[in-house]
């Protein structure tokens, strides 16, 4: 496990798309810290012969049928749209 | 009767005088208002109430469907068609839900009025309701003190009688807790057992929808009204649903019932203890045989839950990006701007806090030594459970550690927030089911707090863990109780 001094916390809200003012950064810096120290325990655990499962209940291959069923309108799509315009969600421009 | 008494009622109650026609729904309606405007300003349960629908859908209400004109409040996190749908986030401030949730759905198909959507954790991040970016709820039995989180509204809307029942979330003991530090009846089942489709995503592994109740019957009759399989969500489960009321009133000859030694841990405090220890007697003088059993990997649970549980959250809260709905930043100068100034000026302190770790577990070079890792301890805390109930038939513990602590208290150390889950996130991880009753009261500065029980079951055995709850708590007056307002 790697240690927990590794974690920056300015980097990873990058990663998250997700700015922070200094001093959350730096409060979340010693915050998450003592987290990482508490889970250090983790690395106790002998999980050489277990294989990961992401659900508690393994659940595969769930079907439905494929057909075609009402649903939303453009206008109730578009409900809670911060910015709209001819049935179009407005976005920040994305392309120079 | 008189009106101003209808609140008080049971569910089960209120909808055999509904369906004797003693009372009609609109008149259920407005005595709940009145109730509501009383205690609301002390407790501030409620993000938003549309009195005007409810008593409309209250004139075509079938009173004799099995939930006919009964009343529930929802937690914010789960959306009814044209009510806001905040998850106690300024993100979502000005949302309304297009759509009903599966069980709104379900809930109106069994004649169930949704009405109020209750204070919550924002995005059921927390253990006291002190997250919500809106207002603090706070507990009946104190209000200098929490009602418990994230669904923590719920409780303290059904402990106050402002609503017969609630809805609540619980993805590491939300719905469990806050009924402990409440004195309700909280039900979380197992995983599967109930659609999470139009419930806002924590964390999508752990996450289950449940009821908050006075008693263990009004508990099983809205389970009986929502449970099953849902073609929306592809983790709900296709066994079927039984009566959840079939084993009520039936005694405890030849059930077994394990006391983990694990749970035997410094910290609890001392009422607690011995509540649960008295309650444990009294569950065996009821028949019950009481096996001492093992669930060795128990001290890892919070470890392995904050690294899921974060992991999945920064997954899934990454879909608030201010572009199909939600907040938007204002004039952002490019996308990236956009976003990050749209969630920083979005989401509040715990949020991003785990979003932080949440992404740092799931990146390069960690994702490895963290989310696999808590991954694989996941499983052995599985079969920790599997392991037990070849033994016994139900697990006994506290529900939380402690009654209910001040307002205040506990924000500054986050860390210290996440150990009021020590009895409860294991229940989500490995999947089974939990159900919280009353057990007594804790006598702190004066004041009376309640203290929780928790049975854990099988996965899909709630029909047992009812039994048992229902068995103990109609043998103690502990339900009976209620707050001062």
């Amino acid at each position: 496990m790697a240690k927990t001094s590794d974690l920056d916390v300015g980097y990873v809200s990058k990663l998250a798309r997700l700015n922070l003012s200094d001093e959350e950064t730096q409060l979340f810096q010693k915050q998450l810290a003592d987290v990482l120290q508490y889970a250090e325990k983790l690395r106790e655990v002998d999980v050489s012969h277990v294989e990961a499962a992401a659900h508690a209940v393994p659940m595969f291959n769930v079907f439905r049928e494929d057909k075609p069923r009402d649903w939303f309108t453009a206008e109730e799509a578009l409900a809670n749209a911060p910015q709209k315009a001819n049935q179009l969600f407005i976005v920040t421009k994305v392309v120079e | 009767m008189s009106q101003s008494d209808l609140p008080a009622l049971t569910v089960a109650d209120l909808q055999s005088r509904l369906r004797r026609k003693e009372v009609s729904p609109r008149e259920v309606i407005e005595s709940l208002r009145a109730r509501i405007e009383k205690v609301e300003p002390k407790i501030d349960a409620y993000l938003s109430i549309d009195f005007e629908a409810a008593l409309k859908e209250a004139d075509t209400a079938d009173v004799d469907l099995p939930l006919g004109g009964v009343p529930i409040a929802i937690k914010d996190i789960i959306n009814v068609k044209g009510q806001p749908c905040t998850c106690g986030s300024k993100i979502l401030a000005n949302y309304r839900s297009p759509y009903d949730a599966t069980v709104i759905q379900k809930l109106r198909a069994a004649g169930a009025i949704p009405l109020g959507k209750t204070n919550m954790d924002e995005f059921a991040m927390g253990s006291s309701t002190e997250n919500s970016s809106v207002k603090v709820s706070r507990n009946p039995w104190d209000l200098s003190r929490v009602p418990g989180g994230s669904s923590g509204g719920s409780a303290a809307a059904v402990a106050a009688d402002a609503a017969f029942a609630a809805l609540g979330t619980d993805t590491g003991g939300s719905i469990r807790q806050p009924a402990s530090l409440s004195g309700l009846v909280g039900l979380k089942p197992s995983y599967g057992r109930v659609s999470r489709f139009g419930v806002t995503a924590f964390a999508s592994s752990l996450d289950q929808v449940g009821p908050l109740t006075k008693t263990v019957r009004d508990s099983a009759l809205i389970m009986n009204a929502m449970a099953g399989r849902d073609p929306q969500d592809s983790t709900s489960l296709p066994d079927p649903v039984p009566d959840y009321t079939k084993n009520l009133g039936r005694d405890l000859k030849g059930i077994r019932l394990g006391v983990p030694k694990e749970y035997r841990v410094e910290g609890i405090d001392p009422q607690v203890s011995s509540a649960v220890n008295s309650a444990i007697k009294q569950l065996e003088s009821l028949g019950a045989e009481i096996v001492d059993v093992s669930l060795p990997n128990t001290d890892y649970g919070i470890a392995a839950y904050y690294f899921l549980a974060t992991a999945e959250a920064s997954a899934n809260l990454a879909r608030f990006d201010g572009v199909r709905y939600g907040y938007r930043a204002k004039n952002p100068k490019d996308l990236l701007d956009h976003y990050g100034r749209t969630r920083e000026e979005g989401f509040g302190a715990e949020v991003k806090r785990r979003i932080i770790l949440g992404t740092y577990v799931l990146s390069s070079g960690y994702y490895d030594a963290y989310y696999v890792r808590a991954q694989k301890v996941r499983v052995l805390i599985r079969q920790d459970f599997v392991k037990a109930f070849e033994k016994v038939d139900a697990i006994i513990s506290p529900t939380s550690p402690e009654p209910a602590f001040k307002l205040g208290e506990r924000t500054a150390d986050p860390l210290a927030m996440y150990l009021a889950d020590i009895f409860t996130n294991t229940g989500n991880l490995a999947g089974i089911c939990g159900i919280s009753v009353p057990c007594g009261f804790a006598k702190v500065n004066g004041s009376q707090l309640p203290i929780g029980l928790q049975i854990l079951g099988k996965a899909l055995d709630e029909a047992r863990i009812f039994q048992i709850a229902h068995a103990y708590e109609q043998s103690t007056d502990w339900h009976k109780a209620r707050p001062t307002l």
